[in-house]
């Protein structure tokens, strides 16, 4: 993978995917990076190769879809290689499946999606609790259920996804633990009822689960999960309408699985990288890039899209994406711009209709205060460096006012997650002493953008090619 | 009347902190004003090698003296910074690279540091991790490592201790001089202090513009990166002929890689951008020394930045012209020698005999009426 090209597109999900095929039909040279092995990102995620698939889902069917026109269209797709560095100019560095490649565009659309959230408890770090987001993975890429008799927890639409996917490959769902309770789902209902075709799906997977009398616990949250050496028990709490535990646990569910997930937090790594401006909003899912209508972020020719510019779902997403093509092809000097606001216009009013839906869904995810408040000081909140809530709140004692100085105070977010698990609720820790999430701000941005090995990326060579600067002085 | 300080810090890295934490130990009432948290510039971000065979000869007695302050912090500065007193090496791959090592070595030993020369071989004995591809090394057992990001807590911790008046997220200015004293605009209103240090790393450019002083800065902008916790690859301090390579597992299992390699970035805008060429090419260098690393990943990469006068030797003492104003800065190799050749400018204000001399810099500046360089 090398050379140029107008237009790079990070991630092939509904968002990057889109933006790609609207430039391209712009007539851009568009390249399109993913590192799955084929395009539809998270939530339309095709069966790993080999693996024989469900093709009526509805997601597989948008999926093969979405697939079905990337491989009429010509834009060059370029699967199968994680973007480690991103450079102004710009130049993307991925590794694939020969070792480094880069590109170079002077525009660059950054689509990287969400990564999940799930608020620590005792017992979280356990084999056999996994998140939620991640469920789905294994249900639709891996076919694999994630254990015999799962208990299916946190909040939001995708607790209803995962159990009713359990259900459908045959598992057991033991019990679905939602944080929420009925009156905020109807409250959310008007809105989610704007959507016919996904609250028929919602109604679908309701009913799955209501034939196989799968328990539904309104308002409760995991006080512990517990086992030797792998999850064996599962302890359920009453929480109040804020996420905080409210009385004593109550409940004991023996299960070898957990899915837990508390919402999503935007993957926003490539615009922190160029130090865009950002936001904090709470509802988007965290940080998020300033953006104006149509994706540009505050940095020249760096567009954001997308769950990772802010959490809004997938259909916002394939219009966010489109918006963003259109905003790419305009700044190429291949759209006037007439035609540009007249293509918009339609795509704008689109998206303005979904947000009410947007807003109800990610609202139930969002991020709840209270729910972090309430960690004890022996939980672990960054398990790649075993840093427990105490540590957090000694290092604001020791003078840690900011996320960047937490982490050199604690190594908290410095392993191979990169913070992506624990940044958010670490911040919020740190916030609820410092007085704001403003004030204490975000991590960081810096290559590599995921973990890459070191063998893989120096490739073979010679000592001899090693391009040696100047000795300094003596 | 307002409160005046005996002695004004600007600047909170290793070396404005340790002038401010001896002076407030000799006696006086000390205040220090960093921008932002303490020692999260260069001080806190850089490798953390503690090493004679990458500093400059002329620092070499200083660096040994520091060396031995570092190996004892506990001591002094009575916080951990991680620690670890270790072997060091510095290779040599290829017959120019011996020669330049060599002939380096011999002016760092002329100088003071026990560095002897051996063979490839003897150096595997030394460091098993090694790929046996080394011609000779450099040995050298005054050598080791600190975790610098546990710089400023440490810091931090002391000068509250020794009574400095801390003021972080507390950007100065500008300084004017008045009568007997000076004037410190900081975004926490004017401080008055009767003696100032400007210690603020690359920024003390600017700094010394406040008074007048023109004294050019070079930016060096370091590139380092760091691998996921790995099982033990390597046990001592590694680098080579030239300086461009540093490297040193952690007892927590991470690999640092550095060496000096440049990013692209400036004193505004600091660190902003680093080379993925030049990520690789450390990388590779780093898997030439030690070819287990190999099988590690990267998990995160920076950059720092790093001061250097015309003649790369430091900014460390009063200004001509101005009583009662220092500097302190630009040490090459700084985190190293830094909290020694800070404590000698301490000791100058406290008005004691400092044990080594310190470097003014009448040397570098341009002498009255001479024309302005572009
Ligand atoms: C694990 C997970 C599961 C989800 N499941 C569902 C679901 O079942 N139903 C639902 O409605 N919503 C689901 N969501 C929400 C989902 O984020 C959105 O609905 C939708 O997928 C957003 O589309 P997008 O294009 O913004 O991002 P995504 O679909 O997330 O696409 C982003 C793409 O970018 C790629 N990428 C990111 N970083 C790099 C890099 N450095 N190098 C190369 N490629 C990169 C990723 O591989 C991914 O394919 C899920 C989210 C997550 C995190
Ligand atoms: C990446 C990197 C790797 C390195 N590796 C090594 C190594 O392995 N071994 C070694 O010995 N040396 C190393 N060095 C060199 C060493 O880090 C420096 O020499 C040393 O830390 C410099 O300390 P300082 O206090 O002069 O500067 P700094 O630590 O930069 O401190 C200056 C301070 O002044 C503050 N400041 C600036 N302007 C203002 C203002 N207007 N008001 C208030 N405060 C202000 C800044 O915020 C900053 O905190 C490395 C340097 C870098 C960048």
């Amino acid at each position: 993978m090398s050379g140029e090209c107008d237009l790079i597109v990070i991630g092939a999900g509904p968002a990057g995917a889109n933006a790609a095929l609207v430039a391209r039909q712009h007539g851009l040279r568009v390249v399109l990076i993913d590192e799955q092995p084929d395009a539809g990102g998270q939530v339309w995620r095709a069966p790993w190769p080999g693996l024989a698939r469900d093709a009526n889902a509805p997601e597989a069917r948008d999926g093969d879809a979405l697939r079905a026109r990337l491989g009429a269209s010509a834009v060059d797709c370029r699967f199968g290689r994680r973007v480690w560095s991103v450079t102004s100019g710009y130049r993307v560095d991925a590794l694939g499946p020969d070792g480094n490649e880069a590109v170079c565009a002077p525009l660059l659309i950054a689509a990287t999606g969400a990564h999940e959230r799930v608020v620590p408890f005792p017992g979280w770090t356990l084999p056999g609790v996994i998140g939620l987001a991640a469920a789905t993975v294994l249900l639709k890429s891996h076919l694999v259920l994630p254990g015999e008799r799962v208990v299916v927890a946190g909040c939001g639409p995708l607790l209803a996804a995962v159990a009713a996917g359990i259900v459908k490959a045959g598992g057991e769902v033991v019990a679905i633990v939602d944080l929420a309770g009925p009156a905020e789902w109807l409250k959310a209902f008007p809105a989610m009822a704007s959507r016919p075709r996904l609250l028929a799906r919602g109604m679908g997977w309701a009913l799955k689960l209501a034939s196989k009398r799968v328990p539904v616990h309104f308002r409760y949250g995991i006080a512990a999960a517990e086992g030797e050496g792998q999850l064996e028990r599962v302890r359920l709490v009453p929480v109040d309408e804020h996420g905080a535990p409210c009385a004593e646990p109550t409940l004991t569910l023996t299960s070898d699985a957990l899915c837990i997930g508390h919402g999503l937090v935007p993957g926003a790594e490539i615009t922190r990288l160029f130090r865009a401006r950002h936001l904090y909003q709470p509802l988007r899912g965290g940080w998020v890039p300033e953006l104006d209508g149509f994706g540009r972020t505050s940095v020249p020719g760096l567009l954001a899209i997308g769950d990772g510019a802010g959490l809004k779902g997938a259909a916002p997403a394939e219009i966010g994406g489109r918006i963003a093509g259109l905003a790419a092809a305009h700044d190429a000097g291949r759209l006037a711009r007439d035609a540009f606001e007249q293509a918009a216009a339609p795509l704008l009013k689109q998206r303005e209709n979904l947000a009410a839906f947007a807003d109800a869904s990610a609202g139930m995810m969002a991020l709840r205060p209270a729910q972090v408040a309430a960690i004890s000081p022996e939980t672990i909140i960054c398990r790649c460096e075993d840093v427990p809530r105490a540590e957090i709140d000694a290092a604001f004692a020791a003078g840690a006012r900011d996320v960047n100085q937490l982490k050199h105070f604690t190594r908290c977010g410095m392993g191979p997650c990169q913070g992506r698990m624990c940044g958010d609720v670490a911040a919020q820790l740190l916030a609820a002493q410092v007085g704001s999430r403003e004030a204490v701000g975000y991590w960081t941005g810096r290559p590599p953008l995921r973990p890459v090995g070191f063998e893989a990326l120096i490739g073979s060579f010679s000592y001899d090619d090693i391009p040696i600067p100047k000795p300094a002085p003596l | 009347m307002s409160h005046i300080h005996d002695l004004g810090v600007i600047g909170g890295g290793v070396h404005g902190a340790t002038v401010a934490l001896f002076a407030a130990r000799g006696g006086m009432d000390v205040a220090l004003f960093e921008r932002g948290p303490l020692c999260r510039e260069a001080s806190g971000v850089n490798a953390g090698t503690l090493t004679m065979q990458m500093t400059r000869v002329a620092l070499i007695p200083y660096a040994l003296e520091a060396h031995a302050m570092w190996a004892s912090a506990g001591d002094w500065l009575g916080h951990d910074v991680g620690v670890v007193v270790c072997d060091g090496l510095s290779l040599a791959f290829t017959p120019a690279e011996a020669e330049l090592l060599t002939f380096r070595a011999g002016k760092r030993r002329e100088a003071g540091a026990p560095i002897e020369i051996v063979s490839g071989a003897r150096a595997k004995e030394i460091e098993p991790g090694l790929s046996g591809q080394a011609l000779i090394a450099g040995h050298c057992k005054v050598d080791g490592f600190a975790n610098a990001y546990l710089t400023g807590l440490a810091f931090r911790a002391a000068l509250i201790e020794a009574g400095v008046s801390l003021h972080e997220n507390c950007p100065v200015a500008g300084v004017e001089r008045e009568d007997g004293a000076f004037a410190i605009r900081t975004s926490q209103g004017v401080k008055r202090v009767r003696r100032i240090v400007l210690a603020g790393g690359v920024w003390i450019e600017p700094m010394l513009a406040w008074l007048g002083i023109s004294l050019p800065i070079k930016t060096l902008i370091n590139q380092l990166s760091v691998s996921e916790r790995i099982a033990p690859v390597m046990r001592t301090v590694v680098g080579i002929a030239n300086g461009l390579l540093s490297l040193k597992q952690y007892p927590h299992g991470t690999v640092v890689i550095g060496g000096g390699w440049q990013a692209v970035g400036d004193r505004e805008r600091g660190g902003v951008e680093l080379l993925p060429e030049r990520l690789i090419g450390n990388m590779r260098l780093a898997c030439h020394a030690i070819p287990a690393l190999r099988q590690a990943r990267m998990a995160r990469a920076w950059a720092g930045l790093e001061a250097e006068t015309r003649d790369a030797l430091p900014a460390v003492g009063p200004l001509p012209g101005i009583a009662d104003a220092y500097v302190c800065g630009s040490v090459h190799s700084g985190y190293t020698s830094g909290p020694y050749i800070a404590r000698l400018l301490a000791e100058h204000i406290l008005d004691r005999e400092p044990a080594m001399p310190l470097f003014p810099i009448d040397r570098l500046l341009a002498p009255e009426g001479a024309g302005t360089t572009a």
